[in-house]
């Protein structure tokens, strides 16, 4: 583990006081492993995310030594069984990595997303064993980076109306299209795509980064989750061998399961943001005085702070429940929409009475809150928007379909 | 090599110090506890560090009740082989060390190291009393260790340089700062930790040569108050009767 290097730019690199909070004790629901390998990743991201993570951000860099940092830690793919490149634990422990990676930044916690979630994933579960050998292991690594390409440019939140094909040509196929908004793509070697064969069924495949044809710039000009590198997929002819197919895996519900593992980490994710602006205004609150004594004295102070703790312990108590449900294989879609959707608007909702409670003082990088709210503007819209998720929910309760 | 490794859980450095009414004892909730990072980021890093070049087996050993597994596992999880705990609440440094000591004798350690003090009480004292147990050499505060296959090497700082010592095990050493770096556990560890050995034993029967009669806190650091001009019999007084320096 490399050692922790202070950027000179940033103009003040503050010691990480994070404390977490855990006002209905859901600690004691947990399992001693579950509490290591939290302390553990929140070790990391003291040492490792929080002294550079400003000055990334700032300069909308992506610090790609943390991927070597991250497999060797563990945090990719930490449900997947050991000898595919995983860790063999529980869901509830990928949940608590993921939020305390999302307590440094929504960026670092979806670099870990994407490649554990949508793309070692899918490849464990869809991939042949020949697939699962040849990848697995060095994406768990951090050798390799993944990334996941569903989303296109005129299709979002209706990935069933994608354009992109695959043609058969002998024992290859030829690829066609474009991918829109990919977490990762300009530095992956390779991208897990789905696009359409001639009957019009979704097949996924594993792409290659040197593959003739294949391309992927990069988006510039995010001024949310800056830290982590986003770009296009574009494919022009790419001869993709029958090999690098997902063998049995037809439709929709291959790259939808993907989401649901990606949906159920962001969940816990924003959790960690949430506990990070909470944790940094009640600080301040005690320390900045005004009118002779602390702002936490004020009532409409104390309002903000005691919703925010509210919120905050009803969101760790739905992931706790959703990954126990998770480790039964009983977590449905819908139920993991609820849990996203709900906890994602409670971390925006945190950060911005978080952002008033420091005041100016909130709008600069001398604290986390501006880069989390910002950071969470994607996240209610990514992995399945806050309104979509809210039509999941409603279809599930009223068994009629609003998309149709 | 076999290496001995004891460790101890104290109150993160964070936590709020409270005392119970009576004075006599350290107030618990809602306290945050780690492995007192002396032990963990140093004695432990730097024995598993050696049994990797040198082969071996690293045992830890912690004196007290089941809620320290928590931080057992974890020294596990960095790399430890196998872990004991001795099932006790203990009273003293020297309780510690006599416990620590009885198990030791059983077995045979080529070197037994430890913290040069916790991070609660900074006593500092287990590592002296164990090695007197034993009757080992002890190296205090000990910040660089090597072997070279048949002797050790130690360094500690002293007052304007460096005191370099060689010999031979056994012995006992407290780690101070720069023995080794920090390791996180990686999860992989932490699944491997769950298969690891800890044994449970009892306790040899120890009388307590202490009692605690009272834990305060130290006086509240009082900040500076502004007097105004005008008010110069009132500075007068205060510089008399509060902090009594005329």
């Amino acid at each position: 583990m490399s050692s922790l290097t202070a950027d000179n730019q940033t103009k003040k690199v503050k010691t990480d006081q994070f404390q977490s909070h855990d006002y209905y004790q859901v600690d004691d629901l947990l399992q001693e492993e579950h509490l290591l390998a939290r302390e553990a990743i929140r070790s990391w991201v003291k040492s490792e995310v929080s002294p550079i993570i400003e000055s990334y951000a700032e300069k909308a860099e992506c610090p790609t030594h943390l991927f070597k940092e991250l497999g060797e830690l563990g945090a990719f793919g930490p449900s997947l069984p050991v000898e595919y490149g995983g860790g063999g634990m529980d869901e509830i422990a990928y949940g608590l990595i993921m939020q305390e990676l999302e307590r440094g930044d929504s960026g670092i916690r979806s670099m870990a997303s994407v490649q554990g979630s949508l793309v070692m994933y899918p490849i464990y579960r869809f991939g042949s064993e020949m697939q699962r050998q040849k990848y697995l292991p060095r994406l768990g690594t951090g050798e390799l980076i993944g990334c996941f390409g569903l989303t296109e440019p005129d299709h979002g939140s209706n990935p069933s109306g994608m354009l992109s094909n695959i043609r058969k040509d002998g024992s290859d196929y030829i690829l066609n299209g474009s991918k829109m908004w990919i977490t990762n793509s300009p530095i992956a070697d390779i991208a897990v795509v789905w696009a359409k064969d001639e009957e019009g069924v979704i097949r996924g495949m594993i792409v290659e980064k040197d593959m003739p044809g294949f391309s992927a710039p990069e988006i510039h000009g995010k001024w949310s989750l800056r830290a982590s590198i986003t770009g296009e997929l574009v494919f022009e002819n790419v001869r993709v061998p029958g090999e690098n197919l997902f063998p049995e895996i037809r439709g929709l519900k291959g790259p939808l399961s993907c989401l649901s593992k990606a949906r159920y980490g962001i969940a816990w994710g924003v959790i960690g943001a949430a506990l990070d602006c909470y944790d940094s205004a009640l600080r301040y609150s005690k320390e900045r005085i005004q009118f002779d004594r602390p702002i936490g004295q004020f009532q409409l102070t104390q309002k903000k702070l005691a919703e925010m703790i509210t919120e905050i312990t009803k969101a760790q108590l739905l992931a706790w429940r959703l990954g126990t449900l998770a480790n039964n294989g009983n977590a449905s879609p819908a139920q993991i929409s609820m849990a996203k959707r709900n906890n994602v608007l409670m971390a925006l909702e945190v950060a911005r009475e978080a952002r008033q409670i420091h005041g100016g003082m909130g709008i600069t990088n001398e604290y986390p809150i501006m880069r989390h709210m910002m950071n969470l503007e994607t996240v209610l819209t990514y992995e399945g928007t806050h309104d979509v998720h809210l039509l999941i929910t409603g279809m599930d309760v009223t068994g009629l379909n609003a998309f149709k | 090599m076999n290496i001995l490794v004891g460790i101890s859980k104290t109150p993160e450095t964070t936590a709020k110090i409270e005392f119970s009414e009576d004075g006599k004892s350290f107030k618990s909730e809602g306290v945050n506890y780690i492995m007192n990072p002396y032990d963990e980021w140093y004695a432990l890093v730097r024995a598993i560090e050696l049994k990797e070049v040198h082969g071996g087996e690293v045992t830890v050993i912690n004196v007290g009740t089941i809620s320290n597994e928590t931080v057992i596992r974890k020294a596990l999880a960095i790399g430890a082989d196998k872990a004991v705990r001795i099932n006790k609440e203990t009273s003293s440094s020297w309780d510690t060390a006599s416990q620590i000591a009885a198990y030791a004798k059983e077995h045979s350690y080529d070197i037994i190291l430890i913290g040069k003090e916790t991070i609660d009480y900074n006593g500092g004292e287990v590592g002296g009393m164990l090695a007197e147990h034993l009757g080992v050499s002890f190296i205090s505060f000990a910040s660089k260790l090597e072997f070279d296959g048949s002797v050790f090497t130690v360094e500690k700082d002293i007052e304007g340089g460096v005191e370099v010592v060689e010999l031979n095990g056994p012995f006992v050493l407290s780690a101070a700062k720069g023995l080794a770096e920090q390791r996180i556990p990686n999860m992989r560890g932490i699944m491997m930790a769950k298969r690891k050995p800890l044994e449970v034993i009892e306790p040899i029967s120890d009388e307590g040569f202490v009692t605690i009669s009272q834990f305060t806190k130290p006086a509240e650091k009082v900040g500076i108050k502004m007097v105004d001009p005008d008010q110069m019999d009132e500075l007068v007084r205060m510089l008399s009767e509060e902090s009594k320096v005329i």
